[in-house]
Order: C-alpha cells, then structure tokens, then sequence
C-alpha cells in the first residue's frame, strides 16, 4: 500500500498586487487530519483553493500525491434542479459510474447520513439547511476520497447538528483512512477534531503556530476539549493571530500539558503518541 | 418517456384551469363583435362571418394547405434559429471575450428590420422557400442568443466552482450545470421568437410568395374580402395560442418542477 501526501512548499500568492499567502509549507500524509486555524480573511480559503485546483499555484510548489480529492464547501452547493439523490449521485456520475450502480451507492451513503428514501426525493430547495449540507456531505463522501478539503462546511448550522455531522465525518474518516484538511476558525472545533493544527496570522496569510494533540481522536472528550482549548488560546500566538488582548496564563496546577508546540521547522506529522511509536 | 407520461398525466388539471384564459379570450370577441357592428363588415366582419369564411375554406381543404405550407416556413426557421442561437449563445457565454464581442453585432441584428431582410432575402433566394425561411430565421436568431448569452452568463459561479472540483466531463456540465439554468432563461426566449417567427413568415409571404397563407391574404386583399381576412388571421393566431399553451406551457411547468416551492 502507498502512501500519498500532500506537500506544500514556500507557497504565496496574489491578488493583483495583495499578497495574500507568503511562504506556507506543510506536510499531509494518509489518514491525518489536519487543521488551519485563522481569523477571518487569512486566505485560509485561498490556500484550499490552490490544493484543490481551483486556483492556479503561482508561486511554491503543491505535490498532491492522492488520487481522489474532493472538497465540502462552505456552502452545500446543491443543483437546485435535481433532487438529493441526483445531487449526490452526481460525483459519481462524473467518473462515468453507470446509472445503478451510482443510484444504489447514493442510496446507502444517504441512509448512513441520516437521509431518508423521502429526502431523497426532495429538490434542494425543500430541504432544510442541516439536510442540505448532509447531502452536500454525502455527494463528497460517496466517491470514496483519500482527501477531504474542508472549508468550514458546516459553519451555518446549530451545534447540535453540526456536533452531529461532524461524529458522522468522523466515523467514516476512521473507517477509510482518509485525510482531512480542514479550515475552520473555531478553535475548539480544531482541537476535537484534528491531529495538529496549523495557525495562519493574515496580512499575508502565513503559519506562525503549529501545534500537535497526541490524544488520540477518539478519547477526546468534552472535558479535554475545553481544557485544550484554554490552553491554546494562553499561547502567545494565537492571542496575536487573533488580535485578542493579552492574558495571564493560568495553567491549571498538577494537569500535564495536552498539547505540543512544534518547532517551525517541523512539516511532517508528529509521532501520535509514544506508545504507538 | 416519464417526461410523455407526467406531461399527459398533467394535461386534464391544466387544460381545467384554462376556464380563466377562455374568458378572457371571449371578451375580446365580444368587443370585436361590438366593433364590427358600429363600423359595418366591409371595414370590419363580424367574428361569425369570419369564423363561416374559414370554415370554407376548411371544407375546401385549402385552409389545412395553407396552414401546412405556413407552417413549415415558420417552424423551419425557427428550429434553425433555435438551435443556432442557443448553441452559439451557450459558447459566448462560457467566454467573456465573446460574449463582449457579439453583444454589439448582436444588437445590431436587432436593430436590423425584418423588411429590409426580406428585401435582401428576396434578391438571393428568390421565390423559394428559402426568403421566408431565412427572414424568419435572422429575426428569430438574435432573441434566442441573448436569451442563451445572459442565461450562461448568470450562472452561479459556486456551481461552477463545485462543477469543476468533481471533475464534471465537458458534456456534463452542459448536460447537468448550464442546460437546467438555461432554460429558464432560454424558455421565454423560445416563446418570443415563435410568436415572432409566425409574423414575419406571413409578411414574407404577403409580398414574395405565391402559397402559404400570406400569400392567401393577398388575395382576400385584393377581393376586398374583410370576412377572409379575419378567417386567416384567426387561424394563425388561434393555432399560435395551441402550440404555446397545450405544447410548450406544459413542457416548461414539467421542466422547472424543481422551482415549485414545497
């Protein structure tokens, strides 16, 4: 078995004459997930346009080692036209699947994502917007990518679907292997969710922090995310990125630390934990 | 074939709601009928005397000839015009170059008057089929590219954006993305020029041809004959109304079903 990667290096870009992105460099290997923490307008999105080809590299290089990418966009993205099923049929219908076979496979993602035979047959517009961004899920999910770019898909929904979809993702990104980029600028949404973050500061989007959480995915509890997130909104870093005030730290006494500051130098994934080493 | 079937399915519910439509349509005979009576049927035949005339000239089975030939011109036009127009107007869209290059050749077309096609339409083809046909077509043509032209240019670039990170093939995306978009934009476009298509055939007709119902208005014409006219007329009219309400309404309400709102 391979193992692909996506590999970043000294990346910049611009807008007319805004630079928006200056010298990113990271590494994303197989089954890791990975994510971009900055405020609004770092060119968090430009950076996961230029991985995804949306956007032509002009400067740096991107080696994107895997075969099948797909990307969740902030908003579902749905044709308005065609029902759900046809919506999320629609990926595969792309890579010339025949009509059976892509229907069924719809089918049975849906009903994993919580999609009945009914919502199948609903056009976008009659749905709401949890079910919507379910089947935008569900027609990125259903080719079976190696790499999921994530850009914030499921922002505009409540916490409780969003806490729902998110497990969902989850569950199928252990199954599969998968790796995840995701952006997000929700701190706590990173440390539930991904193997180490990148910070990005703007003006020009570039990394300052990354940080690594051996955890393991699965043994995060509520508990541990809030404590982890504390933790990394006292770095210096992320209180600038930001643009928060200082603060005094306050590390709560006789509680090892949950998370590691990597060097800058640092591309490539962290051993997860000592005893998996 | 689920299209065939809905469409027919569809069919009774529609033409029930038509009473509306009808009324409307009856009000406009009784003014006429009004108008007939205050002016005399040499200036204006009352709707009965035109509607005898044409069921004359059904018996004598010239009505359906005429039709027929009219027909022919106009749709012939506007099948080329339709699938011209919407094709070139899909490929300006895509590019913007284009599209800002054939925007002012477009509106020329435009500006440009059927007559004076219809002149130069006389002096290449003659008394052929092809004057007729090639007016209706330089009328009809440019409606339907601006119609295909703004309905691409509108386009949701999110879609398109989603469109190309599946990896959507060229055939697809015209198939799946554009089409569907399009034709609402393209649908209105289509109406106008049929209703446009079915005047300017009979123009060419009245003055370069010598069947087709243009040509059969001539002679009413020069008969004097205000009852044939009207007949002619109504023919036209009332086949226009069929082909728009009972073909292309329902087609369209099939169509953009996914617009309803739940």
């Amino acid at each position: 078995m391979s193992h692909p990667r996506l590999e970043v290096r000294q990346l910049a870009h611009s807008f007319v004459r805004t630079q928006v992105l200056a010298d990113i460099s990271f590494t994303l290997s197989a089954g890791e997930v990975c994510a971009l923490v900055g405020p609004s307008g770092c060119g968090k999105t430009t950076l996961l346009h230029l991985c995804n080809g949306l956007l032509d590299v002009q400067d740096g290089g991107i080696a994107n080692g895997f075969a099948n990418p797909v990307t969740l966009f902030q908003q579902p993205r749905l044709l308005p036209w065609k029902t759900a099923q046809g919506n999320i049929a629609l990926s595969l219908k792309a890579r010339g699947v025949p009509r059976a076979r892509r229907e069924a496979a719809a089918i049975r993602l849906a009903a994993r994502l919580g999609l009945s035979r009914d919502d199948l047959d609903k056009f976008p517009r009659q749905l709401s917007g949890g079910m919507q961004s379910r089947v935008a899920l569900a027609r990125a999910l259903l080719p079976e990518p190696d790499l999921l770019l994530l850009d914030e898909p499921f922002a505009a929904l409540d916490i409780g679907l969003k806490t729902e979809l998110y497990a969902l993702l989850q569950q199928l990104q252990a199954e599969r292997g998968m790796a995840v980029l995701m952006i997000t600028h929700d701190l706590m949404e990173a440390v539930r969710l991904s193997d180490r973050i990148l910070l990005m500061a703007a003006e020009p989007g570039r990394i300052v922090g990354r940080f690594a959480l051996a955890q393991p995915r699965a043994q995060r509890d509520d508990a541990w995310v809030y404590r982890t997130t504390a933790e990394l909104l006292q770095e210096r870093v992320v209180r600038d990125s930001f643009g928060l005030p200082d603060a005094v730290a306050v590390q709560p006494a006789g509680q090892p630390a949950t998370l590691s500051v990597l060097p800058d130098s640092s591309l490539d994934a962290p051993p997860r934990s000592p005893s998996r080493c | 074939m689920r299209l065939l079937r809905t469409l027919l399915g569809d069919w009774p519910a529609y033409l029930w709601s038509g009473w509306g439509a009808l009324a409307s349509l009856l009000l406009l005979f009784a003014g006429w009928q009004l108008a007939a009576e205050h002016y005399g049927s040499l200036v204006l035949a009352q709707p009965l005397e035109a509607f005898a005339s044409l069921g004359r000239f059904w018996a004598e089975g010239s009505a359906v000839q005429e039709l027929a030939i009219t027909g022919r011109r106009a749709l012939s036009g506007l099948a080329l015009a339709l699938l011209i127009g919407s094709a070139l107007g899909l490929a300006a869209g895509v590019s913007m170059t284009a599209s800002m290059m054939s925007r002012p050749l477009v509106t020329v077309l435009l500006g440009m008057p059927p007559i004076a096609w219809l002149v130069l339409a006389m002096l290449w083809f003659g008394a052929s089929d092809g004057t007729p046909v090639f007016t209706v077509f330089v009328a009809a043509f440019p409606v339907v590219f601006i119609g295909a032209l703004q309905g691409t240019r509108t386009l949701d670039g999110q879609l398109r954006e989603m469109a190309r990170t599946l990896h959507l093939p060229p055939h697809l995306m015209v198939l799946d993305v554009y089409l569907p978009h399009l034709f609402s934009y393209l649908f209105p476009a289509w109406v106008a020029a049929l209703g446009m298509s079915w005047k300017i055939v009979i123009m060419a007709e009245l003055l370069a041809s010598q069947d087709g119902v243009g040509a059969a208005l001539a002679i009413t014409r020069s008969h004097l004959d205000s009852a044939g006219t009207l007949a002619w007329v109504s023919a036209v009219v009332g086949l226009l109304l069929a082909i728009e309400y009972l073909l292309l309404e329902p087609l369209k309400r099939e169509v953009e079903r996914w617009r309803e709102p739940s």
